[in-house]
C-alpha cells in the first residue's frame, strides 16, 4: 500500500550501485555549498534538470513533483531579496536549495528500497559495539513497513467506529485508542518473536 | 530485549500514520498534520531512550525512500531541504520529552505537556531554526520569524499530547514505559 518514492521508470543511473550513488550526491552537496556566485550555481542546476531529463519526460515531470515542497521557501526568499534588493544572493539561495534537494531526489528516484536499506544496514555496522546488531535494524524495518498499513486501516476504523455512535467529529481523541493499540501490537509481535526465537 | 525492539518499530510506524492520515481535525477547523505530535508522544509514551531510538528508524525509512513526511514528502532531497533542521531535532525532541517525563513527579499529563513544550516546541525548534538560517542563508533571527508560523500549532499538539498521555495514564497506567 505504501508506495516508495523510487522511479518506475528504468534509467541508466538505476544501474549504479547505491553507495556510489551517495558518496557521489554528498561530494556534489559539499560542491554546491562551495559555491557561492548565480551563475555557476544555475549551471549545476541545468546540470541536474539535464540527468534527470535523460529518463524521459514521466521521469522528469516525477523529478518536477518532487521538489514541490519547496515552492513555499523559494516565494519567501524570493520577497525577502526583493524587498531588500539582494538579487544574486536571492539566486544563490534558491539556486543551490533546488540543485541540491533534485540531486538527492535522482538518487532516491533511481535506488531500489532495498539496495538503500542494505546501505543503511552496512552503515550501521559500526553501531553493533553499542549493541544495534544489523539482524535488529533490518527486523525493525520491516516491522516498520508491515505496520504502517495495518496501523493506518485501524485508525480509520476507529473513525468510523466513533462516527457510527456519535454525530460529532472524533478529532483528536482517535489517537488515544489507536495508541492503545500500537501498544498492544507492540506486545504481541514481541511475544511471536520470542516464539520463534526471539531478536537475535 | 524483544518489547524494546517492537515498541520502537510500532512507535516509528505511528508517527507515519500520523503523517499519512491527512488532517484528522486534531482541533476544530485546524487542519495541522498530527506527524510532529507522534514524535512528542514517542517520547511522552516510550520514554526518553527508546522514544528517540522509534523517530531515528523512522527518520531512517524516510532517508531511505519511504514517502512518509506529511504531504508525501520522503527521500533523500528533505535532508538538503530548508527543513531538515526540523527533521534532525525530531529524536532531540523526543529525547528531551521523554527525559521530563521520567525525571519529574508531576502528574503525567501535566508533564507530558511540559515535556512536549520544552522538547517539541523549544528544543525542536533551536534545530529547525538553525537549519533554515544555514539552508536559506539568513540570521538566526530572520530564520525564527519562519518558525514562528508554526508556533500555534504545536502548542496545540503540545496540549493535545498531554491530553493523549494522561488518558493513557488513566486507562492503563503500565502503558508509560517512561513511567514505568
Amino acid at each position: 500500500m505504501i508506495l516508495t518514492l523510487t522511479s518506475p521508470v528504468e534509467i541508466w543511473a538505476h544501474r549504479w550501485p547505491a553507495g556510489i550513488k551517495l558518496a557521489v550526491l554528498s561530494g556534489w552537496t559539499l560542491f554546491l555549498f562551495w559555491l557561492a556566485t548565480p551563475l555557476p550555481l544555475g549551471l549545476a542546476l541545468a546540470a541536474v534538470v539535464t540527468l534527470q531529463a535523460t529518463g524521459g519526460a514521466v521521469f522528469l515531470a516525477h523529478g518536477l513533483r518532487m521538489v514541490r515542497p519547496l515552492v513555499p521557501f523559494i516565494v519567501i526568499v524570493g520577497l525577502w531579496h526583493g524587498w531588500t534588493g539582494d538579487y544574486a544572493a536571492g539566486c544563490v539561495v534558491v539556486l543551490r536549495m533546488i540543485a541540491a534537494v533534485a540531486a538527492a531526489n535522482l538518487v532516491t528516484m533511481t535506488t531500489r528500497l532495498s539496495d538503500m536499506i542494505h546501505v543503511i544496514e552496512t552503515l550501521a555496522r559500526p553501531l553493533a559495539v553499542f549493541g544495534l546488531k544489523p539482524r535488529r535494524l533490518a527486523l525493525a524495518i520491516a516491522l516498520v513497513i508491515r505496520f504502517i498499513p495495518l496501523m493506518a486501516d485501524r485508525m480509520g476504523q476507529i473513525a468510523d467506529a466513533w462516527a457510527a455512535r456519535s454525530a460529532i467529529r472524533p478529532r483528536w481523541r482517535v489517537l488515544v485508542p489507536a495508541t492503545l493499540a500500537a501498544l498492544d501490537d507492540a506486545d504481541r509481535a514481541a511475544e511471536a518473536l520470542r516464539a520463534r526465537g526471539g531478536d537475535g | 530485549m524483544e518489547r524494546n525492539l517492537t515498541h520502537i518499530a510500532l512507535f516509528a510506524a505511528l508517527i507515519a500514520v500520523l503523517g499519512l492520515v491527512p488532517k484528522i481535525d486534531l482541533a476544530a477547523g485546524v487542519p495541522i498534520t498530527a506527524q510532529s505530535l507522534g514524535v512528542m508522544l514517542c517520547g511522552t509514551i516510550l520514554g526518553a531512550r527508546r522514544g528517540a531510538l522509534a523517530v531515528v528508524l523512522f527518520l531512517v525509512l524516510v532517508a531511505a525512500g519511504l514517502p512518509l513526511l506529511s504531504g508525501g514528502r520522503g527521500g533523500l532531497g528533505v535532508f538538503a531541504s530548508p527543513s531538515v533542521g526540523f527533521l534532525l531535532g525530531f529524536p532531540v525532541a523526543a529525547l528531551v520529552a521523554g527525559w521530563v517525563m521520567q525525571r519529574t513527579t508531576l502528574s503525567p499529563g501535566l508533564a507530558a505537556t511540559a515535556g512536549a513544550v520544552i522538547g517539541g516546541i523549544g528544543v525542536l525548534y533551536v534545530f529547525g531554526i538553525i537549519g533554515m538560517s544555514v539552508m536559506l542563508d539568513k540570521s538566526l533571527t530572520e530564520a525564527s520569524y519562519l518558525a514562528i508560523a508554526f508556533l500555534p500549532g504545536d502548542a496545540v499538539k503540545a496540549v493535545l499530547a498531554g491530553m493523549i498521555t494522561q488518558s493513557l495514564a488513566r486507562m492503563r497506567p503500565a502503558s508509560l514505559l517512561s513511567r514505568a
